[in-house]
């Protein structure tokens, strides 16, 4: 029988952590693939965050740094700045990056800092228990959120990836989702792509990619899927927000 | 031997730098902006990296991140951009990245004020950040021990992979001396563990996460172990202690307000030592206990309230009197002040 998809090299074989339904798991196999496929085992440093994909330095097998709540960027930056000839990535999700790690990011991309964010947005601390995060959506029910996000209370959707696409040291930012193959192609494409940029020293790159959290949604997988194409994409439209060329889509033109 | 003129920030950072240092990451804050601005000259020359962060938070995860590759790597600040620190410097500590972070110490809590002080010692020395961890803290007096200090701490920090702390304070930082620099390090330490370019090696990860509480049990055990290693790398310096009734325990410009004290004790017939740490941890517990048969009574000088004090009496526990003297919030503790506290007690 003819094998026509084998697991990626750099993914550890062992059990993960993920909740049934969740798609953190995708997103660590495209990265992985594209590590695969652009040679880079050896190559490649990602650093850790805080929350759900807390434990990915175990699931990678390249070179691993787990960083502290929100400070992956800055722990990036030391990587970067002693070996300019690596890939270095951070894995965030958007409690991490949005709110604690704010600062950490902003500043990475006003620096130009030649590291890659793939950030992934579900809406929601998954860890800690559903908890609203920053994005999560208007009168989104969550653990904090009880009666829904009132944004008169607690702000409007952070709109994260387009304050670091605004700033000139950010090359590319692409937003992404992984809900079906075509969308997971493209994310595929947009990780390759941010990687590839970073390897050519143009600059700081972030792909932001919508996820899903089937179990602090309190929905199951497919209607997670259906409620990230309808509700959370409705919100965070995917898209390129900037591109190689410093062309930016949201920016205004000079 | 050539004798240099500089300041306690400029031997700190110099001395870094002849150490191997070739990578600062800091945020400006008074009273040791020189540090930053001498890396931000100086690195450049040696193909070094300076970077100016965002906040103290992420420099020292800069930090982080650069020591994991195995560099040799620095940050400095003062006491609010210390607080921030804190948190960083727990995981360095977990996660052993060996490191070199320098602390100057001014007027606080809070804000607080710029002039140099002694009030972090316990952030320093017993913590500060989360979890069961120890830093070894050097406490340097001089300029000349300021740069000789910071140069051995990157020795220090490679050899135990661990954290090393600088504490001084505003006082040291701002003032000059005459020094002769070490010689700048050739040789430096294979780092198996590290993120390094070794394309041979298997897979290295950073990381202070233990999930398993039983692992996380382990590896402070181990932790603990290092420590108890560590102790033997316990300094400190004596002036007059041979037939002293009394003895003066001081670090860094304490003890050098203390050297007076002690000169002028003498012309009054009062036989006053000091005892000056050099690492306040691991303390001199042993060297300040042997003194107890010969001693009426001990003296803390610090500018604090009193943190060291507790080391003191935790080293000769209540077996003589130990009387605290200090200014506080930048005042400077006089010698006639001083020794006034002294006499008094002397004198009954």
């Amino acid at each position: 029988m003819k094998k026509v998809i084998v697991k990626p090299k750099v993914l550890h074989n062992i059990p993960w952590h993920y909740c049934p339904g969740c798609t953190h798991g995708i997103v660590h196999r495209l990265i992985a693939e594209v590590i695969d496929e652009m040679d880079l085992q050896k190559d490649a440093v990602g650093v850790a965050s805080v929350g759900c994909s807390c434990f990915n330095y175990d699931y990678f097998d390249i070179d691993m740094s787990a960083a502290a709540h929100g400070r992956a960027p800055a722990v990036a930056t030391g990587i970067k700045r002693v070996q300019p000839g690596r890939l270095v990535f951070t894995y965030q999700g958007d409690g991490d990056l949005c709110a604690i790690g704010t600062a950490e990011a902003i500043h990475a991309a006003v620096r130009g800092e030649n590291i890659t964010i793939i950030f992934y947005n579900n809406g929601i601390y998954g860890m800690t228990g559903g908890q609203m995060a920053p994005t999560s959506l208007p009168d989104m029910k969550t653990t904090t959120s009880p009666y829904g996000r009132n944004v008169q209370e607690t702000g409007f959707p952070i709109k994260m990836t387009e304050m670091l696409a605004l700033q000139e040291g950010c090359v590319y930012a692409e937003r992404t989702k992984v809900s079906n193959p075509a969308s997971i192609n493209k994310t595929k494409k947009a990780i390759r792509k941010a990687f590839e940029l970073q390897l050519s020293r143009a600059g700081f790159t972030i792909v932001e990619i919508l996820g899903t959290c089937p179990t602090n949604w309190g929905l199951d997988p497919l209607q997670a899927i259906k409620w990230m194409e309808e509700k959370l994409e409705k919100q965070y439209p995917t898209g390129i927000l900037k591109n190689s060329k410093g062309d930016s889509v949201i920016c205004d033109k000079k | 031997m050539e004798q240099v003129l500089l300041k306690g920030s400029e031997a700190i950072a110099e001395g870094a730098v002849l150490a191997g240092c070739r990578f600062f990451f800091g945020y400006p804050i008074t009273p040791q902006n020189e540090i930053p601005e001498y890396f931000a000259r100086r690195l450049p020359q040696v193909n070094g990296t300076f970077l100016q962060a965002e906040s103290e938070i992420a420099a020292i995860n800069m930090v982080y991140g650069a020591g994991g590759t195995g560099a040799r790597v620095m940050t400095s600040s003062s006491s609010p951009g210390m607080s921030l620190k804190q948190e960083g410097i727990s995981y360095l500590s977990c996660a052993e990245v060996p490191c070199v972070i320098v602390s100057i110490m001014r007027g606080g809590p809070g804000l607080g004020a710029i002039q140099g002080a002694q009030p972090d010692y316990f952030q320093a020395v017993k913590g500060g950040g989360h979890g069961d961890y120890k830093n070894i803290v050097l406490a340097p007096s001089t300029v000349q021990e300021a740069a000789d200090l910071t140069y051995q701490a990157f020795d220090l920090a490679d050899k135990y992979r661990n954290p090393v702390i600088i504490l001084g304070d505003g006082i040291l930082a701002q003032m000059m001396e005459p020094i002769v620099l070490p010689n700048e390090k050739q040789d430096f330490p294979e780092k198996n563990w590290a993120l390094n370019l070794d394309k041979n090696r298997p897979r290295n990860v950073i990381s202070s996460s233990y999930p398993i509480v039983e692992e996380l049990e382990k590896v402070i055990i181990r932790l603990n172990q290092k420590a108890e290693i560590m102790k033997g790398e316990v300094r400190w310096d004596t002036l007059q202690v041979e037939d002293a009734d009394y003895i003066i325990v001081a670090y860094g410009t304490s003890a050098r307000i203390a050297k007076a004290v002690v000169r002028q004790a003498r012309e009054i017939g009062i036989k006053l030592g000091l005892l000056r740490p050099i690492t306040l941890w691991p303390f001199p517990y042993d060297a300040i206990y042997s003194l107890v048969p010969q001693v009426k009574a001990f003296f803390a000088l610090e500018m604090s309230t009193g943190q060291m004090i507790e080391d003191v009496k935790i080293a000769i526990g209540r077996e003589r009197p130990v009387y605290h003297i200090g200014r506080y919030g930048g005042v400077i503790p006089r010698v006639n002040e001083t020794l006034e506290k002294i006499t008094a007690v002397a004198k009954g």
